[in-house]
């Protein structure tokens, strides 16, 4: 069981030809190991999502490899290995919270009688039992984020992908919602490749923080968490926490100031 | 079959019926008879002065029943030969039901063709929104020779050509639209391309349809009486209101019309029902809890 969840080697993304082209990625090397919670941060338009978006073969790579569960990207795909949250929950309004959660459930033709018994225990572990039948607009943002965490985990993937998913809630529903993946995460054992660019919240969350710097795209930097693995509020105020914010910092600023200098 | 970048033209008439609807009372679904009142007596209330004011102005400067009937007169009418409006009415209500199924059965058939092959979609579309831009109540007499002068059928094919273009184009644009981060969550979930077309196209298309629908319901009353203007059976609304004009019996043509728009609102509001009825979901519909 020691394989790699995602092992990328000299990875790279070229977006468009001639001069509408975009070197969004080079030679990324990156592996993840099963259990890991892995962020990526980087300032904006670095290729975080790219590189999230190559692990799900929602794009494909210009060169180098990339083996995603012991396979090709695409069949890992195709064999549902994981589950993707985005920036916005993008839930179906015409389904109620429920029914949102079974639509993999539906896909993936799981049995009529099982999809109502786990859409329901995916919205316990979110703590939205009481709003299965509510619809996706009678929810706060924070809410239908949970909803669309739910639903990327209903089908038990081994690996859950997130881009930027609390980017859009104010700070006290994100520290909830950080707390609330935690949770999640210790629950379920899924590895996670978690994109941010909030330095507290990728120590807060992460194993291992992998730090990317711009023009093109690469990996600077990479920093192991060394938090006790319980993390709650006493976390984000343990001086061991503060020295890994800065860290990350500085290692976001020689990131971009090495890429200038290139 | 991910291509979205298909700008569709969407049919002007579908614009203003649309902007109608953004009158629907957001609470639609419960609301109670002293809110209906509330909402729609403004309306009765214009229609009443309207009436009013046209009997009245028609009495005052002694206007001749030929050039424009009193309403008395009309309603007069409506009621002395209700049999023989409503037997016509029902005719062509027959006449325009039939070919509003066919035409919008052949339009959404279309449709689903056009949002599954790149290929039909690039070579069909163009072409329809060209045949859109003909007047196609020109093609009754045409139809007539194809299917007979007596056979409703001749009457139906306007009525489905007719509603088959805005049907079609607003539905297939429908389908087409779609956000790309439903169409990116499908992909994640190694969902089929009939999966993505039932489960995301379907829904979101729904409300073009219904749209177009409602604009489909209104033209496919006005195809089937130009239709019929064209010749054919003599018990239908559209020989009737020609043959009492012949004869100089306006209020009684007027009554037919008046037959006529009343069928036209109550098609109109079934096909309002029915949206309501399956997309409870709706933005406009909704009710805040
Ligand atoms: N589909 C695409 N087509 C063309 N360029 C793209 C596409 N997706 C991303 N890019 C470009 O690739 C670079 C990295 O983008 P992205 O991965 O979204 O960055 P980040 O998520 O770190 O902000 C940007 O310069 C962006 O403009
Ligand atoms: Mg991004």
């Amino acid at each position: 069981m020691s394989a790699p969840v995602v092992e990328a080697r000299g990875l790279g993304k070229v977006f468009g030809t001639g001069e509408a082209e975009t070197e969004a990625l080079r030679g990324i090397d990156l592996e993840i190991a099963e259990g890991d919670f892995v962020s990526l941060i980087g300032p904006s338009g670095c290729g975080k999502s790219t590189l999230l978006r190559l692990i799900g073969d929602l794009v494909s790579p210009t060169t180098g490899t990339l083996v995603v569960n012991g396979k090709e990207p695409r069949q890992s795909r195709l064999d549902r290995d994981y589950g993707i949250v985005f920036q916005s929950a993008t839930l179906l309004d015409w389904r109620s919270v429920q029914k949102n959660v079974e639509l993999p459930l539906e896909i993936m033709d799981f049995p009529d009688a099982e999809r109502p018994t786990r859409a329901r225990e995916m919205l316990d572990l979110v703590q939205l039992a009481g709003f299965a039948d509510h619809h996706p607009w009678q929810l706060s943002g924070g809410m239908q984020q949970r909803v669309a965490i739910a639903r990327a985990l209903a089908f038990r993937p081994a690996l859950l992908l997130m881009d930027e998913p609390f980017g859009a809630l104010d700070e006290m529903t994100r520290e909830a919602m950080q707390q609330e993946v935690l949770r999640v995460w210790g629950e379920t054992g899924t590895s996670v490749v978690f994109v941010t660019h909030s330095i507290p919240e990728a120590v807060f969350l992460s194993t291992r923080v992998v730090v990317m710097s711009p023009r093109p795209g690469r990996i600077s930097d990479e920093i192991m968490v060394d938090l006790p693995p319980k993390r709650d509020l006493d976390t984000r105020e343990d001086p061991r926490y503060f020295e890994l914010v800065i860290e990350v910092r500085e290692a976001l600023r020689r990131g971009e100031s090495g890429s200038s200098g290139s | 079959m991910t291509e979205r970048d298909d700008q569709i033209q969407e049919t002007s008439i579908t614009d203003v019926f649309a902007s109608f609807e953004g009158d629907v009372p957001a609470s639609g679904r419960r609301s109670s008879p002293a809110r209906l009142v509330r909402r729609y007596l403004p309306a009765v209330f214009a229609f009443l002065a309207v009436l009013l004011v046209w009997e009245g102005l028609t009495r005052l400067f002694g206007v001749e029943s030929f050039v424009l009937s009193k309403p008395s007169e009309i309603l007069n009418s409506f009621s002395e030969t209700s049999g023989l409006i409503w037997g016509a009415g029902m005719r062509t209500l027959f006449e325009a039901a039939g070919g509003f199924v066919i035409g919008t059965s052949l339009a959404v058939a279309t449709s689903l063709a056009a949002a599954h092959w790149v290929g039909f979609r690039q070579g069909v579309l163009p072409l329809a929104i060209v045949l859109n831009a003909t007047p196609i109540a020109a093609l009754a007499p045409i139809f007539n020779n194809w299917f007979g002068l007596t056979n409703p059928f001749s009457k139906m094919a306007v009525v489905a050509v007719v509603v088959y273009f805005p049907v079609m184009i607003n539905t297939t644009r429908g389908l087409l639209e779609v956000d790309p981060a439903e169409l990116e969550l499908m992909r994640s979930l190694a969902a089929s391309p009939s999966e993505v077309t039932r489960r995301i196209r379907i829904p979101r298309a729904l409300p073009y349809f219904f749209s177009s629908l409602k604009v489909a319901s209104v033209l496919s009353l006005i195809a089937a009486i130009i239709a019929e203007y064209f010749g054919g059976p003599q018990d239908v609304l559209g020989q009737y209101i020609v043959n009492r004009a012949q004869l100089f019996q306006f209020p009684d043509a007027w009554a037919a019309i008046l037959v006529a728009s009343i069928l036209g609102v109550v098609f109109y509001l079934l096909i309002l029902a029915a949206e309501r009825w399956l997309m409870p979901w709706h933005v406009s519909f909704r009710t805040s809890e």
